[in-house]
């Protein structure tokens, strides 16, 4: 352990914590704030809404992202909902609930203080967005209407239709827009980061390269703001849009910034089962259809018989079976386990055997399909556009697919990595989930961070650097990381070989989904820690980047951050294997109860894993940051 | 099934483009037009030709990048689809399907089939949102906001920014999208206060660079969220009420 | 974006010298829009009126020339002889012109902001009439100059009677090649005023979802009728079902 985790949590009982933070850090005076550089790397929910924020208090805020526009960030394909503690159905939810119920859905693995500050700002979160404009959901009295989502008793989600991202973002999308129009947040889109500098232990700005000239370029920043999303696509098939990716934080990563739990990943167990070899990627169909479909499998092994053949005694209806009480209502991951156990078994369905059923059948006959189709319609319509069947008439399929990333770079309390100056935000740090994402809860988590949290943080940093400007430019630093940038690009146009950056993409998510993906154990991860530097080396040697650098290359985008995949993967193996238990997403076989469930090991694994870089061809370094639990007790979670 | 591609290759911005055409062999149904594109683009690689260029990234119809005229029509013959959702299935064997990039002044071609679309981001800048600053907000149950008016606020918010009404309007014209915006914004309560500024500046961008509306119609058979030409009219009432109107007296009832 | 090419909007504000507020409005291609709609309404008002005048040929004797002469003496005795008429037809001469700079002006501003397509765009919303309205305008542009040369002025008439209406108009279309020219140039005509009667009411901004429906049967209604009734005209006297 070389690097001091201090997580910077404020004294005091739980509910006054970010209180007494807000009161003790410093501020910034109006009229100095225009002084202060800050760069913010992301247009999601988290940075849109941190650019936006901080372009209003009247910092000199540059907003990058190599989308064409901010509002392409991935966070606009969220559909469910956002959860916030306003308790307008009156059914019991408080702060202290929504609290305690992240931190138990995500198995006890987050740090209590930062849970019960998201569950704090959730209630101004909503405020905000319906300010902005925000057409949530609303009941004929015209008061804003929630819903519930899996894993609580309360309703507590607000939506707006099965597009609240989007009209989330576009909010945040809009109030950036508005400032880059006031001239307070200068906008670089099309333009990728590629490498973070640092300076003298801080940091001194970024260096990117524009997607559609080549041009690389500097700059520098008092701080620099990383809301880069999630890194499920090291899966290469996952939910997430195609160009999300992990360079931003691997680079900072390299340069110094703890990773937190790479290995906590969340499986989401209603998507459309993959069709072909070609398929490029997966879709999500909301949790919400668990609440009326049934989810079976034929009870004989490969059944070729149609679904509506199978009499109900040839029927295995395993989450009934298996969990009574919670039924087909159980958490994420547990339904996705046992999806996976059913099709490993041989009792899959559809043309490639890879999907369990979930029917509506029942539903209808007792609700009626009028019921159904408002209820679930606009759901019913995508799949049928995708799949071609009648979901009305045969049974959806579905399968789990890799769908978020609760992992990131490792924050303290005012979000800020190991390196000094740099501040991670949404899902791109290691964030408030713990091992387990509650539904709803990311995009309560992406806008706290961005409108409310590093707003905060940052002038508390700022303000000690008044007197200092940024690093200039033309710092060495900055030359050194241009040219390296420069040589990697180059490296990977020079190389020549033979297969597509698609071929090994494709070839590494098999390795991480087989090995490291819904179920892990000593064995197939070492396997996977073998078979990955392997299949990097072939990759140096043998991929094929057409074209050149100085315009639009969209293969040698791809390639770089593959290449960035490669390394962490390793990683996120590295941290599977060495965390010896299961909890949440990270299931380890070697570590059930008798019944197949997680069994978490409080003793020895209730920390954070914070991983640092120790150089190219080293092992990583394992920094633990204890985690504590004072206020929410630890228990075995059990929903049979 | 075996197709022909004909597309429009072009290397760069001012660059001459021309349409070229692929033989695309053993494509299966369950595929969407963009895998269709991933397949013949792996295989140009192979063969040491440059991929074609195309933009994308959610693949779910949501986030508005993709968007190609196929075979004439923006998005392809699917009505309410964007290409990303359009699937095999909706074409047969031996078709030849002619791929090409949205055209329009205002949407100048990067590569192949990839064009930029900012200037849709500068009609937002101009009045696209409610001015309310971080932690100024109310209480959000204060406001109430009928759901006749949320609905219809929604069904015009729904809007992807893919920039398929420009690229089906014969006059290259962006009233659905202008609209659509203007609409969410205008008809809700807490859009009231910026209401006729933000339809005249919005406007007013929307002029400098795309063309006017001539009523075709084409912009909502193109829309992937099948939005309502009600907004446009709607849009046309507020402006012509923006100019006339006193606004030192809105606030009065 | 290219934010740092965009003047910033307080700058376009302050380099905007501030003019009247109808000027301002027809620099912009939505006010244009409105003054295509209110010319174009102006403009079928005149069309029935016009037709349903003419409708008196059919009542026989001397009751369309005793029309004609009453337009010249509306208003009297507060106004002069034939002053109204002129104020009428000051405005239609305004409305066309306005009608035509808008449209010519729009169109200049459709043709920068497009760019063709190798492959023909596949129309599916627009129709025959909606593609066509520049075309079918010019053709009732010309058409109502050839139309004033052969019953106002006379030049096109071989046989022309100041005043005498009905022996003009008798006159004019027993000559099949010119009764062919009024029915094509009515058809025309109804095309044209089939989209415009649609269209502006989305330009003027009425809209609303109970009533849209209607907005498509009135364009239908009101364009049928007018081809109806015009091209009756030439028809029934070619045809000598109607005579002198
Ligand atoms: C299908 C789906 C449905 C979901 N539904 C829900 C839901 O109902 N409720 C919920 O709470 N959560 C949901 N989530 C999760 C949630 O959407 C995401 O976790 C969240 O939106 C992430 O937001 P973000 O701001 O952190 O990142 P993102 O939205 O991913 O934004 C990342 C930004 O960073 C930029 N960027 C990244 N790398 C670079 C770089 N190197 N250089 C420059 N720019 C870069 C990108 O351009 C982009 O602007 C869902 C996720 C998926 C996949
Ligand atoms: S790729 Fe996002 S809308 Fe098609």
């Amino acid at each position: 352990m070389t690097l001091n985790l201090d997580s910077k949590i404020p004294d005091g009982p739980i509910a006054d914590k970010w209180d007494n933070q807000k009161f003790g850090m410093k501020l910034v005076a109006p009229h100095n704030r225009r002084r202060f550089d800050v760069i913010v790397v992301g247009s999601g929910l988290a940075g849109a809404a941190a650019a936006a924020t901080l372009g209003e208090l009247g910092y000199n805020v540059r907003c990058f992202t190599y989308h064409d526009s901010p509002r392409r960030a991935h966070s606009i394909a969220a559909q469910g909902g956002i959860n916030a503690a306003k308790n307008y159905k009156g059914d019991g939810d408080s702060v202290e609930r929504l609290f305690y119920d992240t931190v138990k859905g995500g198995d006890f693995r987050a740090r209590e203080a930062n849970v019960h500050r998201l569950a704090e700002l959730s209630v101004d979160i909503i405020d905000q967005c319906a300010a902005q404009g925000v057409p949530f959901a609303r009941e004929y009295s015209g008061l804003l209407d929630t819903r519930s989502f899996g894993g609580t008793q309360v309703s507590r989600t607000f939506y707006a239709r099965g597009q609240t991202g989007q009209q989330l973002l576009l909010g945040a999308y809009q109030s950036l827009m508005h400032q880059v129009d006031a001239g307070t947040v200068e906008l670089h889109d099309r333009t990728e980061l590629l490498d973070v500098v640092v300076v003298d232990g801080e940091v001194a700005g970024i260096v990117t390269r524009h997607l559609h000239t080549g041009a690389v370029q500097s700059w520098s920043a008092h701080a620099v703001v990383l809301a880069t999303g999630g890194y499920s696509n090291v899966f290469f098939l996952s939910t997430n849009a195609k160009h999300s990716n992990a360079s931003a934080i691997w680079r900072a990563y390299r340069k110094g910034a703890a990773f937190g739990n790479p290995c906590f990943t969340q499986i989401h167990p209603t998507c459309i089962p993959a069709s072909d070899d070609f398929q490029s990627k997966l879709t999500l169909m909301s949790e919400s259809l668990r609440n009326d479909g049934r989810i079976w499998v034929p009870t004989e092994f490969d059944d070729k018989r149609s679904p509506d053949q199978i009499p109900a005694e040839e029927r295995d209806y395993y989450l009934e079976r298996r969990y009574p009480a919670f039924g087909n209502l159980v958490p994420r991951d547990v339904a996705s386990r046992a999806a996976k156990a059913e099709v490993d078994r041989g009792r899959g369905v559809g043309e490639l055997k890879n999907g369990v059923y979930l029917d509506f059948s029942d539903a209808i006959a007792r609700l009626g399909r009028d019921v159904i189709e408002e209820r679930y319609g606009n759901l019913i319509e995508m799949y049928e556009r995708i799949t071609d069947e009648d979901p009305y008439k045969v049974p959806m399929r579905i399968y789990p697919a890799v769908h978020y990333t609760m992992g990131g770079l490792w924050v303290d309390y005012n979000l800020q990595t190991t390196i000094p100056g740099l501040f991670a935000g949404g899902e791109a740090n290691f964030s408030d989930h713990g091992a387990n994402r509650l539904g709803a809860s990311a995009l309560m988590q992406g806008l706290a961070d961005g409108y409310f949290v590093l707003p905060a943080t940052l002038a508390n940093y700022l303000a000690d650097r008044l007197s200092r400007p940024p690093v200039p430019t033309d710092h060495p630093a900055f030359a050194e990381a241009e040219a390296a940038v420069r040589d990697r690009t180059k490296q990977l146009l020079s190389t020549g070989g033979t297969r597509t950056v698609d071929w090994f993409h494709r070839e590494l998510g098999k390795i991480m989904w087989d090995n490291c993906g819904m179920a892990r154990s000593t064995e197939t991860l070492t396997k996977a820690l073998s078979e990955i530097p392997a299949l990097r080396s072939e990759f140096e040697k043998d991929v094929r980047i057409l074209g050149d650098g100085d315009s639009l290359n969209q293969s040698l985008e791809k390639a770089g951050r593959v290449a960035d995949f490669f390394e962490l993967a390793e990683l996120m193996c590295i941290d599977a294997l060495h965390r010896e238990e299961s909890c949440g997403g990270h299931f380890r076989v070697e570590h059930q109860t008798p019944e197949g469930e997680a069994e978490r090991d409080d003793e020895n694994f209730s920390y954070v894993a914070a991983w640092e870089f120790t150089g190219d061809g080293n092992a990583p370094a394992l920094n633990k940051e204890p985690l504590e639990f004072e206020y929410v007790h630890l228990a075995q979670r059990s929903y049979k | 099934m075996d197709l022909t591609l004909k597309v429009w290759r072009q290397a760069g911005p001012g660059t001459e483009g021309r349409i070229e055409t692929y033989d695309v062999p053993g494509i299966s149904e369950e595929m969407s037009f963009l895998e269709m594109l991933d397949v013949l683009n792996d295989r140009l690689i192979v063969e040491g030709r440059e991929p074609i260029a195309f933009e994308h990234d959610c693949r779910e119809g949501i986030c508005g990048s993709c968007g190609m005229m196929i075979n004439g029509q923006a998005h392809g013959p699917q009505k309410g689809t964007a290409t990303c959702q359009l699937h095999m299935r909706k074409f047969s064997d031996g078709d030849t399907i002619v791929v090409e990039p949205w055209r329009a002044t205002a949407f100048p071609i990067v590569k192949d089939l990839v064009v930029n679309r900012s200037t849709f981001d500068e009609i937002i800048a101009a009045g696209g949102y409610i001015s309310v600053t971080t932690g100024a907000a109310q209480e959000a149950n204060l406001t109430l906001v009928p759901k006749a008016v949320a609905d219809t606020a929604m069904d015009a918010a729904q809007c992807i920014g893919c920039g398929a009404c420009v690229a089906a309007c014969p006059n290259s014209a962006a009233q659905l999208f202008t609209s659509a915006k203007l609409a969410h914004l205008n008809l809700l309560p807490q859009g009231q206060p910026e209401r006729w500024d933000r339809t005249v500046r919005m406007v007013g961008v929307m002029e400098q660079y795309f063309g006017s509306c001539t009523n075709h119609g084409e912009c909502h058979e193109a829309c992937p969220k099948e939005i309502s030409l009600d907004f446009i009219a709607y849009m046309n009432r507020d402006y012509r009420k923006a100019i006339v109107k006193n606004r030192s007296l809105i606030a009065q009832p | 974006m290219a934010t740092t090419t965009r003047p910033a909007a307080a700058e376009l504000a302050t380099t905007k010298r501030k003019r009247p507020w109808f000027i301002e409005l027809y620099g912009t291609a939505l006010g244009k829009k409105y003054v295509m709609a209110i010319t174009g309404i102006i403009g079928m008002l005149f069309i029935v009126g016009h037709m349903v005048g003419n409708l008196k040929l059919y009542l026989g004797g001397d009751h369309l020339d005793v029309y004609g002469e009453w337009l010249r003496t509306i208003g009297e005795p507060a106004l002069p002889r034939t002053v109204f008429l002129w104020l009428l037809r000051g405005l239609l001469i305004t409305a066309v012109v306005l009608h035509i700079h808008a449209a010519w002006s729009l169109t200049r501003l459709n043709h920068r902001a497009d760019i063709k397509y190798t492959n023909r765009r596949d129309f599916i919303a627009a129709n025959f009439a909606s593609r066509t309205m520049r075309w079918t305008g010019i053709l009732v542009g010309l058409f109502i100059v050839f139309h004033l040369a052969d019953l106002t002025w006379g030049a096109a008439n071989g046989d022309f009677i100041r005043g005498a209406v009905r022996h003009n108009m008798v006159h004019s279309f027993r000559r099949p090649p010119v009764a062919i020219t009024y029915v094509v140039a009515n058809v025309a005509l109804g095309i044209h005023l089939w989209h415009g009667a649609w269209s502006l009411f989305q330009s003027m901004g009425w809209n609303n979802p109970r009533f849209n429906q209607w907005r498509s049967w009135f364009a239908w209604a009101f364009a049928g009728a007018i081809v109806l009734g015009n091209i009756s005209f030439p028809i029934l006297i070619v045809t000598h079902a109607v005579t002198y």
